[in-house]
C-alpha cells in the first residue's frame, strides 16, 4: 500500500510476453505484475507464482457446511423437538443427506467466492490503477517497479528491447484496499 | 509460436479471421450502441406480460387459492407443473458451464454466459410457483429454520418439500456466484473502454476493481474449476430432489425409483431446448454468428437427441413397470393416462418428446437453424406436457371413483404462467443489452487454438513431416 513509480511495457502477443517476463526476472529488476485480458496459461509459473491454494478454502468451508447441517438437524430432531414420524428413529441420517449435501455446496461456494474476492482484493466499489486501458482488451501489460537502485531510462530502454509495443512511466498506488489509500506515504517522500 | 493446437477434424469455434481486439469489439460493441427497435418492442411486451402476471398473482393472493382451478382431488395443477418446467429449464446453464468445463469441451465458451443467465432467470421464475401455491404467502417464511415463537417449532427436515427449499435456494445462489465471477473480467473490459460517465460508474462498480494480474487469473481458474466440481453434483441433485417431491409419496404413477434419473434427463433436454430458442434469436439479433456457430448449435442438438432418447426410454420403462409390478393401482394410473379424458396431454408429450427429437439423427437437420428453432419450441411444449401428465393425470383418477375429477386452469393460473414469461424475458432483454452475452475472456482464451484464422496458420505445421518439425523445434530453442 504505497505510491510507487513504475515502468510500464505493453506487448501485443503472448509469444513476445513470455521471453520478456523471463528476461526481466533475469535482469534483477523488480517485476511488479503482468496484466492480461484473459488467463494466459503458464504465465503464473513464468513469473514464479506458486499454485493457488484456493481449493483448500473451499474444502474447509464445505466441511463447515456439512457439520452445520448434521449438527443442527440432529440437535433439532433428537433433542430440541423430537417428532415421531411413523415410529422411525429420531436420528434418521439418510433422510438428512439432501440438506447436508446442499449446505456443504452452499458453504463451500459462498466461502470460496468471498475468499477469492479477499485474496484478489476485489469488492464492489474498489478502484485500482489501470496501467493501460488495453490490458483488458488485447494487450499484455507488464509493470516494473522503479526504485532508488535502478535508472529509469535504462529500465525503459531495456523493456523496449524486449519487444514492447509501447512503454511509459507511471506513478501509481501499487495495490488498493478499503480505507488504506490515505494512510500511505505520498510519493515525494520516497524519491 | 503456439504449439498447442487442435486437429483440423474439429471445426473452428470462432469463425472469421479475428484477433483479440475484434472479439472485444464484436461482443462489447452492442452494449455501447443504442438497442434496435426489436429490442424495445420485445422489452415492452415482456414488461406488459410481467404486469399481467403481477395482477393475476395479486388477484390470487387477495381472493385465495380458490380462484385457481385446482380442487380437492387435483391439488397440484398448473402451478407445480410450471414450477417443475421452469426448474428443468434452469438446468442447462449450469450443465454447460460446469459439466462441460470438467469435460474440457471448448464449445461451451460460446454459449455458457447466456445459458447461465437463462438458468438464473428460469430458477427465479420457478421459485414463484411454490411460494404462491402456499396460499397464505405472507407466512412463507415459516419454511425457514429459525428460532421462532411457535415452540420453537422447526420445519420437517425429513420432508422432500423442505429438501426442495434448500436445493433450489442453494442452486440459485451457486449458479449466481458462478455466473457473476465469470462476468467480473468482462465487466472490467467494458469499464476500461467506457466513454460515458454512467457506463464508467456502472461497470466500475460491477467489475469490483478487477485488473487481471497473473495471480488474479490463476485464482479465477481455480475458482471456476472448484465451482464446476461443486456444481456438477449440485445440478444433478436439484432435479433429483424435485423428483423426490413425487417419488417419496405413495401416489400410483409417482412412487417410482426411476424418477431421479428420468427427471434429470428431462431437465437437461428442456434446458438445452430453451438455450437453443434464446441463442438462435440472440445470435441473429446481435450478429454473433461467428461465435455461436452451426457447430455449437449442432453440439446442443446432439445433447437434445441423447436426452430425448433417455426420456423416451424412461416413459417406456414406466409403462413396463406398471404392468410388471402387477399392482392394479399402478396399472390403472397408466391406463387412465393413456386412454382417459386427458389422453391428448399424454400423446402430445409422446409426440413432442420422444418422436420429434429423433429427427436430429440427421446431420442436415441438426445444422438447420430454422428447424432447430422450431424443434426447440416443440420440445419445450412437450416437456411442459410431461410435467402436466405426471402431476394432473396421476391425481385425477383417485382411489375412490367418487372423488374422480377433471381440471382446467382459470385465468389467474394462466396469467401467473404468462407473468413468469414476462419476468424471464424482461430479465433476458436487460441481460442482452447491458451484459456481455458471450464470455469475452474465455473466447480470447480459446481463440489461438480454436479460432478459424489461427487454425489455418497451423496448416503448414501439420503438413510437415514429424522429423522435419522436431528438427526445427530443436534449432528454435
Amino acid at each position: 500500500m504505497a505510491i510507487k513509480k513504475f515502468a510500464v511495457a505493453c506487448y501485443d502477443d503472448e509469444a513476445v510476453l513470455f521471453p520478456a517476463v523471463k528476461s526481466v526476472r533475469h535482469s534483477g529488476y523488480k517485476l511488479h505484475d503482468v496484466y492480461t485480458p484473459f488467463a494466459v496459461h503458464g504465465l503464473d509459473t513464468a513469473m514464479g507464482h506458486k499454485e493457488s491454494d484456493l481449493h483448500v478454502a473451499g474444502f474447509i468451508f464445505g466441511l463447515c457446511g456439512t457439520s452445520t447441517a448434521v449438527g443442527f438437524i440432529s440437535w433439532i430432531l433428537t433433542s430440541d423437538w423430537p417428532i415421531n414420524f411413523g415410529g422411525k428413529p429420531h436420528f434418521s441420517l439418510p433422510a438428512w443427506i439432501p440438506i447436508t449435501f446442499e449446505l456443504t455446496v452452499l458453504f463451500a461456494a459462498v466461502g470460496m467466492v468471498l475468499t477469492f474476492c479477499y485474496l484478489n482484493q476485489i469488492m464492489p466499489g474498489v478502484k485500482k490503477h489501470v496501467f493501460h486501458p488495453r490490458q483488458s482488451d488485447d494487450w499484455f501489460v507488464m509493470a516494473v517497479e522503479l526504485n532508488d537502485h535502478v535508472n529509469e531510462a535504462e529500465v525503459v530502454n531495456f523493456l523496449k528491447s524486449t519487444g514492447a509495443v509501447e512503454t511509459s512511466v507511471q506513478v501509481a498506488e501499487d495495490s488498493w484496499w478499503y480505507g488504506r489509500f490515505d494512510k500511505t506515504e505520498p510519493y515525494q517522500q520516497l524519491a | 509460436m503456439h504449439l498447442k493446437y487442435e486437429s483440423f477434424v474439429r471445426e473452428p469455434l470462432v469463425d472469421g479471421n479475428k484477433d483479440y481486439h475484434q472479439v472485444t469489439e464484436d461482443i462489447i460493441g452492442p452494449i455501447e450502441r443504442k438497442p434496435g427497435r426489436m429490442w424495445y418492442v420485445g422489452f415492452i411486451f415482456s414488461i406488459l406480460l410481467l404486469g399481467f402476471g403481477i395482477f393475476s398473482v395479486a388477484w390470487e393472493v387477495y381472493w385465495g387459492i380458490g380462484v385457481w382451478g385446482i380442487n380437492r382431488t387435483i391439488g397440484w395443477g398448473w402451478d407445480i407443473t410450471n414450477f417443475v418446467w421452469w426448474i428443468g429449464i434452469g438446468h442447462a446453464g449450469t450443465l454447460i458451464s460446469a459439466i462441460l468445463l470438467l469435460f474440457r469441451q471448448g464449445w461451451r465458451t460460446g454459449v455458457n454466459r447466456a445459458a447461465e443467465a437463462m438458468t438464473i432467470f428460469a430458477v427465479m421464475c420457478a421459485g414463484q410457483f411454490p411460494i404462491f401455491h402456499m396460499g397464505r404467502v405472507w407466512d412463507g417464511f415459516y419454511v425457514l429454520p429459525y428460532p421462532n415463537s411457535r415452540g420453537p417449532l422447526w420445519p420437517n427436515f425429513n420432508s422432500a418439500l423442505l429438501w426442495d427449499v434448500f436445493a433450489i435456494s442453494t442452486y440459485f445462489t451457486v449458479s449466481l456466484l458462478f455466473w457473476y465471477s465469470g462476468l467480473i473480467p468482462d465487466f472490467a473490459t467494458i469499464r476500461d473502454r467506457a466513454k460515458t460517465k454512467t457506463r464508467k460508474f456502472f461497470y466500475g462498480f460491477t467489475s469490483f476493481g478487477w485488473t487481471g494480474t497473473a495471480k488474479n487469473w490463476q485464482r479465477m481458474e481455480m475458482l471456476a474449476l472448484v465451482l464446476a466440481g461443486l456444481s456438477t453434483p449440485l445440478v444433478l441433485s436439484v432435479h433429483t430432489i424435485v423428483s423426490f417431491d413425487f417419488a417419496t409419496s405413495v401416489i400410483p404413477g409417482w412412487h417410482t425409483t426411476i424418477f431421479p434419473p428420468y427427471f434429470v434427463a428431462g431437465a437437461i433436454f428442456s434446458g438445452f431446448a430453451m438455450v437453443q430458442t434464446l441463442l438462435v434469436l440472440t445470435r441473429k439479433i446481435l450478429h454473433l454468428e461467428d461465435y455461436i456457430t452451426l457447430g455449437h448449435i449442432e453440439a446442443m442438438n446432439k445433447v437434445i437427441v441423447l436426452t430425448g432418447s433417455i426420456v423416451g426410454c424412461a416413459y417406456l420403462t414406466e409403462l413396463f413397470m406398471s404392468w410388471y409390478s402387477a399392482n392394479p393401482y399402478e396399472a390403472g394410473a397408466f391406463k387412465w393416462r393413456i386412454l382417459g379424458p386427458y389422453w391428448w396431454s399424454y400423446w402430445a408429450m409422446m409426440t413432442c418428446n420422444v418422436v420429434s427429437p429423433q429427427l436430429f439423427w440427421f446431420k442436415k437437420l441438426r445444422r438447420n437453424v430454422p428447424f432447430t428453432f422450431i424443434m426447440s419450441i416443440v420440445v419445450n411444449i412437450g416437456m411442459w406436457f410431461e410435467r402436466f401428465v405426471i402431476i394432473v393425470t396421476s391425481l385425477y383418477r383417485d382411489y375412490i371413483p367418487g372423488s374422480w375429477s377433471y381440471y382446467s386452469p382459470t385465468w389467474p393460473e394462466v396469467g401467473f404462467y404468462l407473468g413468469t414469461f414476462g419476468l424471464f424475458f424482461t430479465c433476458y432483454f436487460l441481460f442482452a443489452k447491458y451484459f456481455p452475452v458471450i464470455a469475452v475472456a474465455e473466447i480470447k482464451f480459446i481463440l489461438k487454438t480454436s479460432g478459424d484464422g489461427y487454425k489455418n496458420k497451423m496448416k503448414t505445421i501439420e503438413e510437415k513431416s514429424q522429423e522435419e518439425f522436431a528438427h526445427e523445434q530443436a534449432e528454435h530453442h
